[in-house]
């Protein structure tokens, strides 16, 4: 009898555990939520058919085509400005949403809220320090961008709107690094925003009145920090989130991205 | 756009090359073949001469054969009119069937085909893979710089207390260098409202199809500047302004710059 038993060779940790996944990815559970063709699912293999259902059956098709030219996945074509730029956007998100639990927005508690963030909050002091050279970052890798995009004259048809778009969204980058710069309520902050706002007032015919309905006052105080923070957190996100979905659809309805050279 | 297997665009190759080596050999019998078109068979040359000969005749007999002459007018209707003609129908081939090669089109006579192929790869691995990477490295010297280098924050904001030099954020400081020169509306409004605008209208003014450099000299120089004279006025706007917006050398008085 043991001989028999003995026979059929024992399971090894490793049938073990491929038997455990491949019953995971077997269950009903996995299968509802890895839609066919996802590289999680039972039975992956690498074939052409399965790298174009990758694409094809994940949210991803939203962002991008099942093929792209093979001169556009060149990292020295467009050094991945353009997919940094956004990737620095979401990292922004949130890191943003993190620092939004440990602040209020009033003159008397902003620059307190910001010092316990950095000395009592686990992890503040890194997180603010992020989201701070993120934001940087960003601004300098939308630049960067838009300098890659006119040397490489991706902007010619039928790309030229595409190109307006991108301007504007360089314009909305440039005001949610400034209006974030007022949140710390520091001398920094009031100071660099008073020489900003300063320069906008000398708009013609309406300077003045923007400048006032942007400073909810003659001069910097808390309704300030209230607007703008509202613009940084809600406002100018939800603009250029518009914009973003524009410029992403028509990447691809233009073509893809330009070139070879 | 319209996408050619690589496994097709291969055989297509070797197709032609095949067809390279053998068309030396194929001139010869086609020269010889002229001045009639080569291409349309002999057999159907002949029975549309025929047809016009039969024409010819009808026109002269007109009464007797009119079925005939309406035959050969509406080619389509052959089959139909054939036994009003009585016998073998005038369009019918040497082995009495009745089709016609109405005419033959070429490719690319009609249709104009527009999509040329594109050399093209999967999105994923290639591209998404490259992505990720970017991303998790973008990540990566984020937070390994926000853990060795902190924010600024300085004292708390006092209207009553403005230091010196106040500075705009270092996007801004090519405008606040600029307002060392300049009327505050022309270095605030004017300047840079005109920047922005040409930039927005760039594609619309640059009338040159190409996209290759040796052929945008010009806007090459002309954007370098542009950019180079921004990046000039923020880094001296950045490093080389003190007190009172003086100019100073970083490596005597030291910085006057926060991030």
């Amino acid at each position: 009898m043991a001989k028999i038993i003995d026979d059929k060779p024992r399971p090894t940790v490793k049938d073990r555990v491929n038997t455990a996944v491949g019953d995971v990815q077997g269950s009903q559970a996995w299968s509802s939520i890895f839609r066919p063709g996802s590289i999680f699912r039972k039975g992956y293999t690498d074939s052409p058919r399965n790298r174009s259902y990758v694409i094809m059956n994940s949210v991803l098709y939203h962002l991008h085509p099942v093929k792209v030219k093979r001169h556009a996945v060149k990292v020295s074509y467009t050094l991945c400005l353009g997919g940094l730029s956004f990737f620095l956007f979401i990292l922004l998100t949130v890191t943003g949403i993190f620092l939004m639990f440990f602040y209020r927005p009033e003159a008397t508690a902003a620059w307190n809220d910001i010092q316990n963030l950095q000395t009592s909050v686990t992890f503040g002091l890194l997180v603010r320090n992020m989201h701070r050279w993120g934001a940087h970052l960003m601004v300098l890798a939308v630049f960067l961008h838009m300098a890659r995009v006119f040397y490489h004259g991706a902007y010619k048809p039928p790309r030229e709107f595409n190109w307006v778009i991108g301007v504007i969204l360089l314009t909305l980058t440039l005001l949610l690094s400034f209006t974030g710069y007022l949140l710390p309520w520091d001398q920094l902050a009031l100071w660099a925003v008073t020489v900003g706002t300063n320069m906008m007032g000398y708009t013609p015919v309406f300077g003045q009145e923007v400048r006032f309905v942007l400073l909810g006052g003659a001069e910097i105080g808390s309704e300030t920090l209230l607007r703008w923070y509202v613009l940084h957190v809600l406002f100018l996100p939800f603009v250029i989130v518009i914009f973003m979905a524009i410029h992403f659809w028509r990447v691809r309805k233009d073509g893809g991205i330009s070139g070879p050279l | 756009m319209t996408e050619i297997p690589e496994h097709l665009l291969k055989r297509a190759a070797a197709a032609r090359e095949k067809s390279a080596e053998a068309a030396p050999a194929a001139e010869a019998p086609a020269e010889a073949a002229a001045p009639s078109d080569s291409r349309i068979p002999e057999a159907l040359l002949q029975r549309s001469k025929a047809a016009k000969a039969a024409k010819a005749g009808g026109d002269a007999e007109a009464p007797s054969a009119g079925g005939a002459v309406a035959v050969a007018e509406k080619v389509g209707a052959v089959v139909a009119a054939a036994p009003a003609g009585g016998g073998v129908p005038i369009g019918a081939g040497p082995g009495g069937h009745t089709q016609r090669l109405l005419t033959v089109v070429k490719s690319g006579s009609i249709q104009d085909v527009k999509a040329t192929p594109v050399d093209k790869v999967h999105t994923w691995p290639h591209l998404l893979a490259a992505e990720f990477v970017a991303a998790l490295a973008m990540t990566v010297f984020v937070t390994i710089f926000s853990v060795f280098v902190h924010a600024p924050l300085l004292q708390l904001a006092n209207t009553n207390l403005t230091p010196n030099p106040s500075k705009a954020p270092w996007y801004f400081l090519g405008l606040q260098e600029l307002l060392t020169t300049f009327h505050p509306m022309v270095a605030g409004v004017t300047l840079p409202g005109v920047g922005l605008i040409a930039l927005i209208l760039a594609p619309y003014l640059d009338r040159n199809p190409s996209n290759k450099p040796e052929d945008r000299k010009f806007l090459y120089g002309l954007f370098t500047v542009f950019l180079m004279f921004w990046a000039v006025l923020v880094l001296i706007g950045s490093f080389f302004r003190g007190p009172g917006f003086n100019f100073v050398l970083p490596w005597v008085e030291g910085l006057f710059f926060e991030l």
